[in-house]
């Protein structure tokens, strides 16, 4: 047992909370379990999250605890009907889960990695995000689904994508980019608990981490951005794991002087336009930080945000510090070229201040 | 004949409305009162309505773009349809859908689809409601789709995800013979689409689809088998659409005018007023009554359609969402 401290990144409002510290994968289960008790119609459903099933008795093995032991446990606690194994078609059972949200349930769908979203892609877009309007308003699809994204952990090109901006694109989908504990847990149980399809896109370099977790039960709002630390020379935005590169930047520039605020947006869609026009009309310079890829990105629409409505307050171009226009490569070393760095953020934050 | 007085008349009104519903429409679209695209499907009368002549509101059923004989079968409203394909407020969907998306939840009709196949595990996701909630007995889940569906991967997804649940699920393939103007016997490799339930492990049969007799039979025992919880099955029924693929297609252009004359002679609905009048079950008077009926409510619905305001500009932003924060009302 722990208590929040003055400079926790979970912020204000927080100092003094009972809580402990917690990695990001058991308290992301803790809260699927939690959501499970508190309401009989959510289930879940993804390939493998039971693990295997005995031939002979076929009841579930539990073997890996599904991917990335998001679900280890469970399926003993909550049985197969809510812990649905399901098998390799993404299509097919997302699809289901649409269906089934239409109906009165509420499932909760682990897709593995966020590369495979595509392949369900027309479930998503033309039934999940649309059929609330096409209808005219006469149904909602209460969906949750999360899956791994980003590259660093020699996953390779088609297991390490961040193209979580493609969703936030869609009107009728929501995403959440958790980038701790503390936000996992308030924006799964915010997400399962919303009545339209939200889309929680989870890093893989934050699966281990571990962080501060208020015991009390607790929802983010979807769409509220949070300052993680208060700074008055540049403003650094991140997302998923770039408000940990972001932090880490901000303690690199603290060093040589210069004092960093640092925005995760925790939400993309929607996302919290106030929390940037706020910070950057106080710090008048601002650096983006997203591991996607830059083309149509959430950085590039942040930016154009940023430009429309705090134009007079920039004492320079807004920068962006993103992935390359480019696949993730395999090679470690080229994985960290492609990513961004601390480094990458601190060159960009000096050249913007006009340091060099 | 083991069908009641009731379920009868409701067959034939059920195919006549849907008939008449179907020309009607053609004809305001041509005339230039519709909003948009619409695909017809009378001749197809036979198999929605043999198959929700067994279904009740708890019941669920997914449509496809040439839905309309669907939405009829399950019990929507002909003039609130109308309304719809003229884009009207007073629509199904508020004019926000048109005729590919006619839906009524309150009726289990989970929308007509305009993705080809992509309304397909909606169904088996309703059925798998119903075995979470131990319902089956009242709630099984129909997926209507044609022959051009049947190549879609998602189909194949959908029966193995049924067939390894067990769940409630009756795979309805309208096996018109054409996709858009393709063939089925250039796109389908089985010479019965049905065929390939065995691969997934369920029943498949081929029905007579221009033969509501037929169809109404095979789907009774295949609800059946799925309220008693013994899971999928799969119904081909072999039908045929009159008009073209939609409102302005020309079938001549890839149809043999033989061919539209040969189905023409094995009409659903010419069909089921032979036997019935043959077999004393019903008199030339009350079909006629029937027919005047239906006649009457066409007027009915068009005159409805065409009265009805046109939605107000603000509701383009309504329900994208149930909620959310800083909606986006377009940049100016």
């Amino acid at each position: 047992m722990t208590t929040s401290q003055a400079n926790s990144p979970i912020g204000p409002g927080y100092e003094g909370v009972q809580g402990k510290e917690m990695r990001f994968r058991d308290i992301f289960r803790d809260t699927l379990r939690s959501e499970m008790n508190r309401d009989q119609d959510v289930y879940l459903m993804g390939e493998d999250i039971s693990g295997g099933f005995d031939k002979d008795t076929k009841e579930p093995l539990d073997a890996w605890g599904g991917p990335f032991a998001a679900t280890k446990g469970l399926v003993q606690e909550f049985g197969p009907d809510r812990i649905r194994d399901a098998p390799i078609s993404e299509a097919g059972f997302v699809g289901a889960a649409v269906g089934s949200a239409l109906t009165g349930l509420r499932p909760v769908v682990d897709l593995m990695y966020f590369d495979f979203v595509t392949v369900a892609f027309d479930q998503l877009l033309s039934n999940a995000a649309k059929s609330r309007y096409m209808f005219g308003g006469q149904t909602k699809v209460p969906l949750t689904l999360f899956a791994r994204s980003g590259a660093g952990t020699g996953h390779a090109a088609q297991h390490s994508e961040s193209f979580y901006s493609m969703l936030a694109h869609i009107p009728g989908l929501k995403v959440v980019v958790p980038s701790d504990p503390y936000s996992v847990k308030g924006l799964l149980a915010a997400s399962i608990r919303d009545d339209d399809p939200v889309f929680v896109v989870n890093d893989k370099k934050l699966i281990n981490l571990t962080g501060f977790v208020p015991d009390e039960d607790y929802v983010i709002e979807l769409g509220k951005g949070r300052y993680m630390r208060r700074g008055a020379d540049v403003t650094l935005v991140g997302m998923s794991y770039t408000s940990v590169v972001c932090q880490q930047a901000a303690d690199q520039l603290a060093e040589i002087g210069i004092d960093a605020e640092v925005i995760d947006m925790m939400s993309l869609s929607p996302f919290d336009e106030d929390i940037l026009v706020e910070s950057v009309k106080k710090t008048n310079n601002v650096v983006i930080v997203d591991e996607d890829t830059p083309r149509a990105s959430m950085a590039s629409e942040f930016a154009a945000v940023i430009a429309d409505k705090a134009f007079d307050y920039l004492d320079a171009p807004i920068k962006r510090v993103t992935a390359p226009h480019s696949p993730v490569p395999y090679n470690r070393g080229l994985e960290i070229e492609f990513m961004p760095q601390p480094e990458d953020v601190v060159g960009t934050v000096k050249n913007t201040l006009g340091w060099e | 004949m083991d069908i009641s007085k009731e379920k009868l008349e409701w067959i034939y009104t059920t195919m006549y409305r849907i008939r008449r519903f179907e020309e009607t429409m053609l004809e305001q679209t041509l005339k230039g009162n519709s909003m948009g695209v619409a695909h017809t499907s009378d001749g197809q009368e036979a198999p929605p309505t043999g198959i929700c002549a067994h279904l009740t509101d708890k019941d669920w059923i997914g449509s496809t773009h040439r839905g309309h004989g669907h939405c009829i079968s399950k019990g929507l409203e002909t003039d609130k349809m109308m309304a719809e394909v003229f884009g009207k407020a007073t629509g199904q969907c508020g004019g926000k859908g048109g005729s590919m998306h006619i839906s009524d939840f309150s009726k289990g009709m989970l929308g007509a689809n305009g993705i080809v196949g992509a309304s397909i595990p909606l169904a088996v996701g309703a059925a798998l409601t119903a075995k979470y909630k131990g319902i089956e007995n009242e709630s099984v889940g129909v997926a209507f789709f044609g022959d051009g569906a049947s190549s879609q991967g998602v189909l194949h997804e959908a029966m193995n995800l049924a067939s390894i649940w067990d769940l409630p699920v009756i795979f309805a393939c309208e096996n018109n013979g054409y996709a858009e103007a393709t063939p089925s016997w250039y796109s389908v490799s089985a010479e019965d689409i049905a065929s390939r339930a065995e691969g997934y492990g369920m029943p498949g049969v081929v029905v007579d689809g221009m033969d509501v007799f037929a169809v109404y039979d095979a789907a009774g025992e295949a609800i059946a088998r799925a309220r008693a919880g013994e899971g999928p099955t799969f119904i081909e029924m072999k039908t045929y659409r009159y008009h073209g693929h939609f409102h302005a297609d020309d079938t001549s252009k890839y149809r043999k005018p033989e061919e539209e004359e040969h189905y023409k002679n094995l009409d659903a609905i010419n069909n089921f007023e032979r036997t019935v009048t043959k077999q004393k079950l019903m008199t030339e008077k009350q079909l006629k009554s029937i027919r005047d009926d239906i006649e009457q409510e066409m007027l009915h619905a068009v005159e409805f359609a065409l009265s009805s305001p046109m939605p107000e500009a603000s509701t383009t932003y309504d329900d994208v969402y149930v909620n959310y924060s800083n909606p986006i009302p377009g940049l100016r």
